[in-house]
């Protein structure tokens, strides 16, 4: 484990440091006070693990392909962009956009998440990302989402708050949403349809969660005893008759 | 019975003396405009004709022409055919009509009407076929100052230099909106002519992982087929805010061109819709442009340069300042007259600005703020010939990038149904019979040929007007007189007028 003194320091200069042990083959990182230095972790080719202390600035992993980095605090915005596979785990809330485009990995957001979390999703094959969020988010989760996997759970919710902000799913045309709970319709966008969970989606959740919960510290027979609502877009093609051939 | 409000637009003709009912029209026609009857003989349907000359070109007899159908409508110079053929098209299908390639309407061409100097008795004109001639241009950030150390070497790294033996790549064209031989044909000819192709937003085959250091990647709002190994198999990294024939909203591919090939290019599914939103999501302003940028020089560690392409639009001078600030290496601006495998037929025929009077405007705005030494410059959007591009150059850009006349070079013919994908030509089709029939070698060397007549006609031009470096003539619009052209347009090109 390599221990990096971060605070004040430039984002190219860490990431530069990280990308030189790496290659001398140092696989784990500790660094400490970082304070919004953007972009750490992307371009850095393999799999190391960085644990971070502190506040990572935007875009953190973004372009990424395997890295693995876990958060003892809160992520600003665009968490994951654009991220390839690889593991983020933030021990705190997340900013907007968390998941934008990503096509492979996994974010796990202990606390509360922003606007537009998991934008523009996708998946390809057997890479199928999947985000997690603990407690609530914001406005247009899963706009436009193509792809894969979002598990909303309201663990912290209290009982006079919203779990989720308006315009779920807008445009969403793939992949599929879980919500721990029940969404009143004028939130969801008009390409969503809801469902209740069957055995196979209940399977498939409870082998997401027990990693999640194993990592946040949680019961995952609690969090799995409230029912889940799935959410899925109605069409694969919503913009298909838009057009005169 | 129900009526059919469209007639024609041309007329197939059939010489019968000549034609030997041979059918290869039959089988060649994607829009199945040719057909056997009742009686095997080979007939016509003039109404699915789209005048693409695929037939023609191909029938072993000449035995076939296309005309224009005589049909006329009653004149009006207000209600034309289109304007009303337009309106029955909506009303029998209630969408939003689509169309490919650049806008056909009559805007004022200002290449036209801008004349080139040549040198007379003052200044020598320089004879490119005996004297040495320099076109090659380096596209990228320029240092403010060189900076030498003790030994005398620069002291201070050259930022990423894009270098290009004529002042002209190809402009972004997917994979998908085109077909694989023609983006093949493209690869090769810019690996040869030492230029570069643009994978626009379709990601990059890694059959062709091979020209990767003549390639520019597009990073669009779509982040199709976007990762760590694409970003790396690049010379270069553009980022498309927009384009030309459709500034401002997304695209979208439709499923059905989404192929076994396409899917692996772009990772997503096969036959599923590829949907590129009108905005990046992560980019609402000149500071989260800042952001991706140097998102992507930290994913590529500062070795290569990043373009960002936008539209040319109202304020594409203060657009095109933020840009550089936002830490741009390369600009490209695309003129209103650009093409593009489907657009709405508004939207292309309506939004955006001639490509001359962006290059002049923006050239002019970046020297007045000192910052035009930061970037450097590509315009796009209609480039026809080598006179275009030594016009643009003198306007102010430092290269052109061509797409139509590429693809016109490989054989294209114009009809403007690229977005059909059954293009007979095999350019814009997903159709393996289609795409068959481009010959990516074949096309390749005519690519290399119009590059190489090009930059022979440019030379001619530099010669001639005493210039011996293409660098020399960038922003020399001395060089440049507007004819019949008034006040505002010779201020906004910054020309003056022929005969001053
Ligand atoms: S590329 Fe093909 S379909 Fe498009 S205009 Fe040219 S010939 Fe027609």
């Amino acid at each position: 484990m390599k221990t990096i003194e971060a605070r004040g320091m430039h984002y190219r200069e860490l990431n530069n440091l990280i990308r030189k042990y790496y290659q001398n083959g140092i696989k784990k990182f500790l660094l400490k006070g970082v304070n919004g230095q953007r972009y750490i972790g992307s371009g850095i080719k393999g799999s190391p693990h960085l644990t971070i202390e502190g506040t990572p600035g935007n875009d953190l992993a973004a372009f990424s392909s395997g890295i693995s980095i876990a958060i003892k605090g809160n992520a600003q915005d665009a968490v994951g962009n654009t991220m390839n596979d690889g593991k983020i785990v933030i021990h705190g809330h997340a900013g907007d956009a968390v998941g934008h485009s990503m096509r492979g990995g996994r974010i796990y957001i202990k606390s509360y998440a922003g606007y537009r979390v998991g934008i523009h999703m996708k998946e390809y094959q057997d890479q199928i990302p999947v985000i997690i969020i603990g407690g609530k988010a914001g406005d247009f989760l899963g706009e436009y989402m193509a792809g894969g996997v979002i598990i909303l759970l309201g663990l912290d919710v209290e009982k006079d708050e919203e779990l989720l902000g308006s315009y779920c799913g807008t445009g969403m045309h793939g992949g599929v949403m879980y919500i721990r709970g029940n969404i009143p319709s004028y939130k969801l966008a008009k390409e969503v349809k809801t469902a209740s969970t069957t055995e196979e989606d209940l399977d498939f959740l409870k082998d997401c969660l027990s990693d999640y919960c194993s990592i946040m510290n949680l019961d995952l027979n609690k969090v799995m005893a409230k029912p889940f609502t799935k959410l899925y877009p109605y069409n694969k093609r919503p913009y298909g008759k838009l057009y005169a051939y | 019975m129900n009526l059919n409000y469209t007639t024609p637009e041309f007329i197939i003709l059939r010489d019968l003396q000549k034609c030997n009912n041979c059918g290869l029209c039959v089988k060649n026609c994607s829009f199945e405009a040719h057909y056997y009857s009742k009686h095997q003989r080979v007939e016509s349907n003039s109404a699915k004709c789209v005048n693409c000359h695929y037939c023609v070109a191909t029938c072993p007899k000449k035995a076939l022409a296309i005309k224009k159908h005589p049909l006329e409508f009653r004149h009006n110079s207000y209600w034309t055919e289109s304007a009303i053929k337009d309106i029955y098209k909506q009303a029998s299908t209630g969408g939003i009509l689509l169309t490919g390639m650049g806008t056909d309407r009559e805007y004022p061409i200002y290449w036209d009407k801008i004349l080139l100097n040549a040198s007379q008795v003052t200044n020598p004109s320089i004879d490119p076929l005996r004297e040495p001639m320099e076109l090659r241009t380096f596209l990228g950030t320029k240092p403010g100052k060189l900076e030498l150390d003790k030994t005398n070497n620069l002291s201070e790294l050259m930022p990423p230099q894009l270098e290009l033996q004529i002042p002209v790549v190809f402009a972004g064209m997917s994979f998908g909106s085109i077909s694989y031989n023609a983006f093949k044909a493209l690869a090769i000819a810019a690996h040869k002519a030492g230029i570069y192709f643009n994978t626009g937003e379709g990601g990059l085959h890694k059959d062709f992982y091979e020209f990767a250091s003549h390639a520019i990647v597009q990073v669009a709002s779509g982040r199709f087929g976007v990762n760590q190994e694409y970003l790396e198999n690049s010379a270069a990294v553009e980022i498309k805010i927009g384009q030309g024939a459709k500034p401002g909203i997304g695209g979208h591919l439709p499923g059905k061109k989404v192929g076994e090939e396409v899917s692996k290019t772009r990772m997503i599914p096969l036959g599923s819709d590829a949907i590129s939103p009108a905005p990046h999501h992560d980019i609402y302003s000149i500071e989260d442009l800042r952001q991706l940028i140097f998102a992507i020089k930290e994913a590529t560690e500062y070795k290569k340069p990043v373009l960002v392409k936008i539209a040319a639009v109202h304020n594409v001078a203060a657009i095109a300042s933020g840009i550089v600030r936002a830490g741009a290496d390369i600009i490209v601006i695309d003129g209103f007259r650009a093409g593009t495998g489907a657009a709405p037929t508004r939207i292309r025929d309506n939004v955006g600005i001639p490509i001359e009077l962006a290059i002049a405007s923006v050239d002019e705005r970046l020297k007045e703020e000192g910052i035009r030494k930061h970037v450097s410059i590509i315009a796009s959007g209609g480039i026809r010939n080598s006179s275009d591009v030594v016009k643009a150059i003198a306007l102010g850009a430092d290269a052109v990038a061509i797409a139509t006349a590429a693809l016109i070079a490989m054989g294209c013919h114009m009809c403007q149904k690229c977005y059909t994908g059954k293009c007979n030509w095999g350019i814009t089709t997903q159709d393996p019979e289609l795409t068959k029939r481009l010959d990516p070698d074949k096309a390749s060397q005519r690519l290399l040929n119009l590059l190489r007549a090009w930059s022979l006609e440019i030379k001619e031009m530099l010669g001639g007007m005493g210039i011996n470096a293409i660098e020399s003539l960038k922003g020399n619009r001395l060089m440049l007189r507007g004819v019949g052209l008034n006040e505002t347009e010779l201020k906004i090109l910054g020309i003056s007028h022929a005969g001053q």
